[in-house]
């Protein structure tokens, strides 16, 4: 038997596998990955990471004494180039293949690229891998300007962190907000005034036109209006592409990811994609949705572990997402891009405070700042379809739990 | 090196290893212990690393903070006087082993 084979190693990719074989599939399971590093912690790797909290051995996720108790062989440093979806193999960089009987797409996605003049040059960087993380943090470690092009979680984080690190920097957003694609203009503002009372210079609506450079290596970023920023590194956070090259080729279904169902099955019935490589349909948000982040990575990989093990366990999760910047936290559950009204729960001005939204009367997504009790609370009404009024809401004195409670006791 | 022993809901009990600076969450999961997931890598915004410490133990551990107490006032599973989160227990422990018992569901 050939078993399960696994393209990827960072969460979806192990949890797929880890899942299969937790669930019963009894069969060979081999992941196979691009990187050369065991599976570690994406998130530190803009904040803890670039500050020294931690080291790469911190982040490391899982050990390779862990795949082998789980009877889980481990290929790293191996790239699939190609997927035969009739003799059911998967062509290796090597020449070697791999025959599979259910297969796992979990290629993650990948930066996309600025294409100005000068983005060749050395001290330009993107975030997305250790690899990358290692990179940046070697640099930062001799720079003094930076300039972050793009106000979306990447940019935000690491110019948070690089700013704490004592380095001057400068945020370019095209838009005319930070975080645009995530949050309402309420956080947007808040997250403004923080980092420029850090001592950010965050220039909204502007874009960078081209890098100027010295001897090969970064030295200025020119931006529309011809104003001319010094730097010794630019980092570029402009959003993330699915690797999904592999699934076309393949002539898998995809539109902005690899299309699967809420089993993380593909168009191919034994082919499985996971994580930020998918486009799925998301009930909460009632539309399809492409999810970079922990949560959708985990819990899309444990739907399509259970298939895997002929087990059913459709994936229905609200989408979750954090991102630490300074000293806030921001969390943020479910999807607010529609919302119609909304009401804000506890003081901006103190920093701690949480949007509700909501879209024709229903409670669709919450931002918190530095408020994660009514964070975890927002999980539960919105997973339990639970929508307190704009009055509880607004209420600093109200609990969420006798909404809870009362749907618990009504069988909801 | 210190020990945790994690105890399930049927009485399985592992015993894991942790390197100095380690948390029990991390040494959790990255030895495949069920039912702590340890979502946001530690860094208290999740709640999926929820556990109960051995109540004769738990006065030996340092207090939580006020951000910790804040997600434990809303845990999926029942909190209790020895509710903790995982991510924030870190080795050494000044008891070995640090027995903590996982509670029915994380989310």
């Amino acid at each position: 038997m050939s078993g399960l084979v696994v393209i990827g190693a960072s969460y979806a990719g192990v949890q797929a596998s880890l899942t299969a074989r937790d669930s019963g599939y009894a069969e060979r399971i081999t992941i196979v990955a691009d990187e050369n590093s065991l599976p570690y912690q994406r998130p530190p790797l803009s904040k803890g990471f670039l500050l020294d909290l931690e080291s790469e051995e911190s982040l490391i996720l899982r050990d390779a004494g862990f795949f082998e108790k789980k009877g889980i062989d481990l290929v790293l440093g191996t790239r699939a180039l190609e997927i035969d979806t009739r003799s059911r193999k998967v062509l290796l960089s090597g020449s070697s293949e791999l025959a599979f009987d259910k297969l796992v797409i979990a290629t993650g996605s990948h930066a996309r690229q600025l294409p100005i003049n000068g983005a060749d040059l050395d001290g330009v960087c993107y975030l997305r891998s250790l690899h990358d993380a290692v990179d940046l943090k070697a640099r930062l470690h001799d720079a003094s300007e930076i300039v972050v092009i793009g106000g979306g979680f990447i940019g935000l984080e690491v110019a948070a962190s690089a700013t704490k690190l004592g380095k001057k920097v400068t945020i370019l957003e095209s838009a005319s907000r930070l975080l645009e694609r995530a949050v309402s203009p309420v956080v947007s503002e808040f997250l403004l005034d923080m980092h420029t009372q850090n001592g950010v210079d965050v220039l909204l609506e502007e874009t960078a036109v081209s890098i100027e450079g010295r001897n090969g290596r970064v030295a200025a970023v020119l931006c529309g209006n011809n104003r001319r920023i010094p730097a010794d590194i630019v980092l570029i956070g402009i959003g993330g592409l699915p690797n999904d090259q592999l699934a076309k080729s393949a002539d898998l279904k995809c539109t902005n990811g690899i299309v699967v169902d809420d089993h993380g099955r593909s168009s191919v019935s034994n082919i499985f994609a996971t994580g930020d490589c998918t486009s799925h349909y998301n009930v909460f948000a009632r539309e399809w949705l492409r999810l970079e982040s922990v949560q959708n990575a985990q819990d899309q990989a444990k739907a399509a572990g259970l298939a895997i093990a002929g087990d059913t366990g459709p994936y229905e999760s609200v989408p979750r997402f954090w991102s630490d910047q300074y000293d806030a936290k921001l969390q943020i559950v479910g999807i607010s891009r529609n919302f119609d009204s909304q009401v804000v729960r506890g003081s901006i001005e103190n920093g701690k405070f949480s949007v509700f939204y909501y879209r024709l009367g229903r409670l669709i997504a919450v931002d918190s700042i530095n408020r994660s009790g009514d964070q975890m609370a927002a999980r539960r009404l919105i997973a339990g379809g639970i929508s307190p009024s704009q009055e509880e809401v607004a209420d600093l004195s109200f609990d969420f739990k006798s909404l809870l409670k009362a749907a618990n006791s009504a069988g909801a | 090196m210190a020990h945790i022993k994690f105890v399930q809901r049927d009485g399985t009990e592992s015993v894991i290893e942790a390197g100095s600076g380690a948390s029990v969450m991390l040494a959790a999961v990255r030895n495949g212990i069920t039912g702590i997931e340890g979502e946001c890598g530690g860094c208290l915004d999740c709640a999926t690393c929820h556990v109960y410490v051995d109540e004769e133990q738990l006065s030996h551990l340092p207090a939580p903070k006020e951000d910790e107490l804040e997600l434990l006032g809303a845990v999926t599973a029942t909190r209790k006087p020895s509710s903790r989160l995982s991510c924030q227990l870190k080795a050494p422990f000044p008891v070995d082993p640090l027995t903590v018992y996982v509670p029915e569901t994380e989310t």
